[in-house]
């Protein structure tokens, strides 16, 4: 019997193109999690064998900015541009955001090119003036998250590792963190829309694992942009992150997984800030709960070395993970060089795991 | 006060962000339920957007000179939940521009800060073409980022390697060094489309209020080192 859920559910389906891409990066993933760019890439190419092109021309989008309030409106709109007419020049038509700032700038800018006709004028005649540039619309525009979902059967197919407890036979319980510029400025631009995302939980089911629902669940992480940026703010992303960790605490998560840079970076930082602090974690057997991203995810049902991911970048560590999934992977070669040699002075790990 | 008043009623109508953002609000507070800024600070989005609409230009005066503005986390959850479609995060985007623009954010101490991101971030978009790159996030000023990040940044050349980065290096991939005709057209964006006057105004009405506080040099000129160290380290209570 059709139910009225599953009426409901296929308002939120998204139209995600099949293949030739053009990828655009993101400013925080690359400084703090830049091996998940290059896995990401890598699982297109060479697991799904599709086309996706890596344009040395692009710059950021100034999303950050834009949400400090110090880049104008009108500044991201002739970015934007230019990166449309990089892609324009390529004869692609397809462009895959790797940060949630810029897929929700994106979104933002081309829903207001649809209501304000005049601004995409203007925002032509800026880029002309500014470069000489010209540009089409793009036909398809997804966060790097979309194309993962959308594959997710693909990389089960593929998959040397389940997300599945090897000691217990139990499936892994993950917290699905899901950055609020994904889905909650335009639903309909999401996978399952702002109430019902399935982007992250989608990929999750599919490889084996258990969601876990919780109370904070859509609750922000708290980047809160100039709230971080400036030194003497950052308690509010702090108190914003713990509200969750509190929250999602009773469920005992084997890991939490996101689409949004800054939300893994700060679910990750805050937990060992909260350590120092407080003398708290919120995992099981008093260490920290790991936070990855989907692309580390992906990367490790595929079977992907834990080091080349750039599991090593977290503070948080991700060990007790790897051990649970029954990765073999030689603990020695984290703090490793490409020439296998130790790098520095290597970071000291303290009594509840958290490095 | 007339005519800033005036300028402040021209700027709100012509921004369509404040067309998109502002439909008819009925105070319903749905708004505020769901603010995380409402919920560690004194803040209350509903109000804000009620003092908005009420057109009475010289409280929006007072907003746009209080820290009530600055307090908004650009989550955007009240764009999800709001039953006429309003987005407070949207207007409060714009009330924080015209402050800007009017000088009225010097006014407030969260206001103030503007200049401390237009330094920083600023500056770092104009000369590399990103937000970020790992030697701007200094260990001594981040300690929540903890030891794992201080062996990153202390190791950067060799371990972004590791994983098929190309830091700072010409070509496609990961923080690849952005080339000089890229960065041409970037930076020519910023003045075809006004931000490095936006800049320019951040600058101009922080010397003057550092003028104001005495923040000065021995040649009785604004001191901007001292000034950006004040604001960095302001207090509530200390201004």
């Amino acid at each position: 019997m059709q139910t009225e859920t599953s009426k409901n559910w296929s308002q939120f389906n998204k139209d995600i193109a099949n293949d030739h891409y053009y990828y655009l990066r993101s400013c925080i993933r690359q400084n703090f999690f830049p091996g998940s760019e290059v896995a990401f890439l890598d699982i297109l190419r060479n697991k799904l064998g599709k086309t996706i092109y890596d344009d040395a021309s692009h710059t950021t989008c100034a999303g950050i900015g834009y949400h400090c309030d110090i880049v104008p409106f009108e500044t991201i709109q002739a970015l934007a541009a230019r990166h449309f007419s990089l892609m324009t020049e390529k004869g692609l038509k397809h462009a895959v955001v790797s940060c949630v700032t810029s897929f929700g700038i994106y979104s933002e800018i081309l829903d207001t090119w649809n209501h304000f006709p005049e601004s995409l004028e203007k925002t032509r005649n800026a880029l002309r003036k500014s470069t000489g540039r010209e540009f089409e619309l793009p036909e398809n525009v997804v966060h790097c998250s979309d194309i993962v979902y959308k594959f997710r059967k693909e990389i089960k197919d593929q998959a040397k590792h389940t997300l599945t407890n090897t000691k217990t036979g139990k499936p892994l319980k993950i917290v699905d963190h899901i950055g609020c510029h994904y889905a909650k400025i335009f639903p309909e631009r999401g996978v399952g829309g702002a109430e019902f995302p399935k982007v992250l939980t989608g990929m999750i089911t599919a490889w084996g694992g258990e969601t876990v629902d919780y109370p904070e669940r859509r609750h922000c992480c708290g980047f809160g942009f100039r709230h971080y940026f400036v030194k003497n703010n950052r308690s509010y992303s702090l108190s914003n992150s713990k509200k969750k960790f509190e929250s999602m605490e009773p469920f005992q998560p084997d890991a939490i997984v996101t689409n949004c840079p800054g939300c893994n970076l700060f679910l990750d930082r805050w937990q060992y800030t909260l350590e120092q602090i407080e003398r708290k974690t919120y995992g099981q057997q008093g260490q920290g709960i790991p936070v990855l991203t989907y692309e580390e995810l992906a990367g490790l049902v595929l079977g992907y070395d834990p080091w080349k991911l750039g599991l090593q970048f977290h503070q948080v560590e991700v060990e007790p993970f790897l051990d649970k999934m029954g990765i073999a992977y030689k603990k020695g070669d984290k703090y490793k060089n490409l020439d296998g040699k130790i790098i520095g002075e290597r970071p000291m790990v303290n009594e509840l795991n958290i490095v | 006060m007339q005519h800033i008043e005036t300028l402040i009623k021209e700027k709100l109508n012509s921004d369509i962000r404040f067309v998109e953002g502002l439909n008819a609000c009925m105070n319903c507070g749905i708004c505020t339920a769901i603010c995380p800024a409402a919920e560690f600070y004194d803040y209350d989005p509903r109000t804000m957007l009620t003092i908005v609409q009420s057109g009475n230009l010289q409280k929006i005066r007072e907003l746009l000179e209080s820290d009530t503005i600055w307090y908004c986390g650009q989550c955007m959850s009240c764009k999800t939940r709001c039953p006429r479609h309003n987005c407070p995060g949207l207007v409060i985007s714009v009330l924080r521009k015209i402050s800007q623009e009017t000088g009225a954010f010097t006014q407030s101490r969260m206001g103030r800060q503007q200049y401390l991101l237009r330094k920083g971030l600023g500056n770092a978009l104009l000369n590399i073409g990103y937000s970020l790159h790992p030697s701007f996030i200094k260990p001594a000023d981040h300690p929540e980022q903890g030891p794992v990040w201080q062996w990153i940044f202390e190791n950067a050349s060799e371990i972004y390697k590791t994983v098929g980065a190309n830091l700072d290096e010409e070509g496609p991939g990961v923080l690849r060094k952005i080339d000089k005709e890229a960065m041409t057209e970037f930076r020519a964006i910023f003045e075809e489309t006004g931000c490095l006057e936006l800049f320019r105004l951040i600058d101009q009405y922080s010397s003057i209020k550092a003028l104001e506080l005495g923040i000065t040099n021995e040649a009785n000129q604004p001191d901007m080192d001292q000034y950006l160290h004040f604001i960095e380290n302001e207090q509530e209570t200390s201004y």
